[in-house]
């Protein structure tokens, strides 16, 4: 479904052009559910938007269902972390939701359909009227969830959508979004610097080393389809992922691990 | 102590270009927007206390006016009451349709058209880099130009008639809301830029949705700056080579010595003033609405 | 949180930020295009009357504008009349800043007073100035006290507006803070209340110089009191047109100046201050 290959990403400042992403190749299959997770400052975001084309990458590819991403691809879905700044303040959560879909020409019946469904799969019908503003950081980030949902894409990307909200709403948030991937079979990838939650979410946790970054690590994470925050997180299997996860980020962080292969897996 | 209250009561919602009054800066709660107000228990009371709030001042000083005008010899200072006949004598006739109207329209065409040709190329030149830093030397020198001088220009441009009168206008009210307009074109968040890329939007939508609204708050302070320079510029300009208008009336009263007749016209002139920035206050109040709850909202956390 | 926008550790400082497209990353070379705009701009100028598209009645090239300025620069009666632009500016505009200063943090500080002077504060602020030339022209005729009338006139409630906010703005926790550690009245006003309200202040001045030079030139070209505004009116009722042109253009390297001056003067007084504040309300 998505796969990136030998993506590379300079950026050019004359004589201190610096190297964010040096080698990154993986695949995602079709209704995949990909952690990708790895320490500060590693490239993360840059590797996000050059997949969400939102920015050329120097050299290597990105394709979409065979389809080479020059561009932001119509069947790709976006969430950011700056829930703040990614939603249009002078519009009803509605709006924001409607936007996407008016501009994507989808007849209006239809849209009101999706707004509708959408806003009750993230449990904020009761507030399509309000403002985002009016709404806590939890819900202003469920308003960004249920436009990328209502969007119908192929393809979600997260860009470390929790990074800014509470321990608790988080831990909501994380089990919306495996409630939503299983009912929708979309393909998810999901970044984040959480180690925890790119276990406790993933169906495969992919890690990667420190800047420039390749990916030093492809983990399956073979726990049950159900997961539960109390039970999934005690559970001896969980603990061992984390536990290898975060070996590997400790690894990448002493710079130990750019060079060594991927463990085989 | 319930004068706490009567304080944020008195203070009334438009007065403060969006700032925070007192009240809602020491208690930065995160306020909807649009919600009536609070507390009906003591109505009559607060009512009461909210007039005297209101009119006390004002009416101590027509009175102080009032009597020292009528204690003095002076012939600059009429008493109240001559103002006030003079007042209606002259506003209420046909001379408010021949003087007073047509100022007004001049005053509305050239800042509409100043506010088109303003945002219009204040995008433009927000969206390009490379032409705002050609540009932006040459900016700065025409901004700093001030705008009454451009009457006698275009006195030399166009003769004397109305076409130079909204002239003036335009090219004096053009430069704050270009200037604005380009401040608040090139702030665009790049986060929310990233997200209209992603959901497709662009073109003209994405001017309509995202640019233009989001350099909304900005516009408007260069729309309000603007309005103010346009009643400067329709006065001045009517005062300087005319034959009607407000401004060349009242200086005709001046010349003539009718003071009554020139405080009247002064008075309608500074009453034009209030409700010309009263509706423009209660146009930027629905405009930016959202921008004041983010704001508080903001405040808030 | 922000974790990811945080630039990589191996960035060199100022070098590639947070990613945010080609423009942001690739400025473009600002001082070298502005000279090339700046000399664009009186290319066309020179070409536009001499090749004929414009009379040169009505738009004398830039050449002749420029040389008119230079000759008059030479003469003593410009720099009077600099002279007498300047005073009227800066005399009305340190009046206005002293009464508004005084009365902002006086009614500021006295919320019920204050509230008793709203009212009549938001009926004189928006009265345009100008609506008191004739006043000003019988009682002072065209001593530089006209133009000091609406000059402070204008300008006092732009600064006594940012100053309100500005004491609005004090933060209750600084004050109580400041308190607590027990600052007298006198160290409260000079530590916490000054240095909040300082950047408002600023913001109402830069506003109140801009337009203190408008006015101070309009009434210098309406009423008529010396200045450079009245060197205009006379230079158009003459029909030098040259002369207007090259007068409109020394006002404008007056207003770049003031400008200039003022913006620095903001820097210095507030280098301490790390954003620039009550910029949105201006």
């Amino acid at each position: 479904m998505l796969k990136v290959t030998g993506l590379q990403k300079i950026y050019n400042g004359g004589a201190n052009a610096v190297e964010a992403v040096r080698d990154l190749t993986f695949e995602l299959g079709e209704g995949e559910l990909v952690c990708l997770v790895g320490p500060s400052g590693c490239g993360k975001t840059t590797l996000l938007k050059c997949i969400a084309g939102l920015m050329p990458p120097t050299s290597g590819t990105v394709e979409l269902a065979g389809q080479a991403v020059t561009a932001p691809p119509p069947d790709m879905a976006v969430v950011f972390q700056e829930y703040g700044r990614s939603l249009f303040a002078w519009m009803s959560v509605r709006d924001n939701v409607e936007l996407p879909l008016k501009e994507k020409k989808v007849p209006k019946g239809r849209r009101a359909e999706l707004v509708a469904e959408s806003l009750e799969a993230v449990g904020l019908t009761r507030f399509a009227d309000s403002y985002p503003w009016q709404l806590s950081g939890g819900m202003q980030q469920r308003v960004a969830i249920a436009r990328a949902v209502a969007y119908e894409p192929q393809v979600l990307l997260m860009d470390e959508p929790f990074a800014a909200v509470d321990a608790q709403t988080r831990a909501d948030l994380e089990d919306l979004i495996r409630q939503l991937w299983k009912r929708l079979g979309v393909t998810v990838l999901f970044v984040t610097h959480d180690i925890d939650e790119a276990v406790y979410l993933g169906e495969r946790v992919l890690v990667l080393s420190s800047s420039p970054t390749v990916v030093q690590d492809d983990i399956t994470v073979d726990l049950p389809v159900e997961r539960d925050q109390l039970t999934t997180r005690r559970d001896e299997r969980f603990t061992e992922l984390r536990a290898r996860v975060y070996a590997q980020i400790q690894q990448a962080k002493n710079g130990t691990g750019a060079a060594a292969p991927a463990a085989a897996h | 102590m319930s004068s706490q209250s009567t304080t944020s009561d008195a203070a009334p919602g438009t007065g403060a270009d969006g700032a925070p009054g007192p009240q809602e800066a020491q208690a930065p709660a995160p306020a909807p927007a649009g919600r009536p107000r609070r507390g009906t228990a003591s109505g009559a009371v607060r009512a009461g206390a909210k007039l005297l709030h209101v009119l006390l001042l004002p009416a101590l000083l027509i009175g102080v006016y009032a009597y020292a005008s009528a204690n003095s010899d002076s012939y600059y200072t009429p008493t109240p009451d001559l103002i006030a006949a003079a007042f209606a004598e002259l506003w209420f006739s046909e001379r408010f349709f021949a003087d007073v109207l047509p100022s007004l329209a001049r005053l509305a065409t050239g800042f509409a058209l100043a506010a088109l040709l303003g945002v219009g190329l204040g995008v433009l030149l927000g969206l390009s880099a490379r032409v705002r830093a050609l540009a932006e030397p040459v900016l700065e020198f025409l901004r700093a130009i001030p705008p009454p001088v451009l009457v006698p220009l275009m006195i030399l441009l166009a003769g004397v008639n109305d076409s130079m009168k909204v002239l003036v206008i335009v090219s004096g009210c053009v430069w704050p809301i270009l200037l604005n307009t380009v401040e608040g074109v090139r702030a665009v968040d790049p986060v929310l830029a990233d997200t209209a890329r992603c959901y497709g939007i662009h073109g003209t939508t994405r001017l309509r949705v995202l640019v233009l609204r989001l350099a909304s708050p900005q516009i408007m302070a260069g729309l309000r700056q603007a309005l103010a320079l346009a009643i400067i510029l329709m006065v001045i300009s009517e005062m300087f080579a005319s034959s009607s208008g407000l401004g060349f009336a009242i200086v005709q009263f001046q010349r003539t010595f009718a003071i009554p007749e020139m405080w009247a016209g002064m008075v309608l002139l500074g009453l034009v003033g209030f409700v010309l920035s009263a509706l423009f206050e209660l146009v930027e109040g629905r405009a930016l609405g959202w921008y004041r709850g983010l704001r508080a909202a903001n405040r808030g956390e | 949180m922000t974790e990811t926008t945080a630039p990589p550790p191996a960035v060199p400082v100022g070098a590639a930020r947070r990613p945010r497209g080609a423009a942001a990353r690739t400025g473009p070379n600002r001082p070298l295009l502005g000279t090339v705009g700046i000399v664009g701009f009186l290319v066309l100028w020179e070409a536009v009357p001499r090749l004929g598209l414009v009379s040169d009645r009505y738009l004398p090239p830039a050449s002749r504008v420029l040389a008119s300025l230079g000759q008059r620069a030479t003469t003593p009666q410009f720099w009077t009349a600099v002279g007498d632009t300047l005073t009227g500016w800066a005399l009305g505009l340190a009046i206005a800043l002293v009464a508004a200063v005084v009365l902002g943090f006086t009614l500021g500080s006295l919320p019920r007073v204050r509230a008793f002077t709203t009212s009549t504060v938001d009926f004189l602020r928006p009265i345009p100035s100008v609506a008191l030339i004739p006043l000003a022209v019988l009682m002072y005729g065209t001593d530089i006290r006209s133009t000091l009338l609406l000059v402070v006139y204008a300008c006092f409630w732009l600064i006594y507006i940012q100053v309100l906010y500005g004491v609005a703005d004090l933060d209750p926790v600084a004050e109580q803070t400041a308190r607590s550690y027990g600052l007298g009245r006198l160290a409260r006003i000079r530590h916490v209340l000054w240095p909040t309200t300082l950047p408002y202040l600023m913001t109402g001045v830069r506003l109140a110089a801009a337009v203190a030079l408008i006015l101070s030139i309009t009434a210098q070209l309406i009423i008529g009191s010396p200045g450079i505004g009245r060197e205009i009116a006379v230079a158009q009722s003459s029909g030098a047109v040259a002369s207007v042109y090259a007068l409109i253009v020394a006002t404008g390297a007056l207003g770049v100046v003031i400008n200039i001056g003022v913006r620095a003067l903001e820097r210095r007084v507030l280098r301490w201050h790390t954003s620039v504040r009550g910029e949105a309300t201006a």
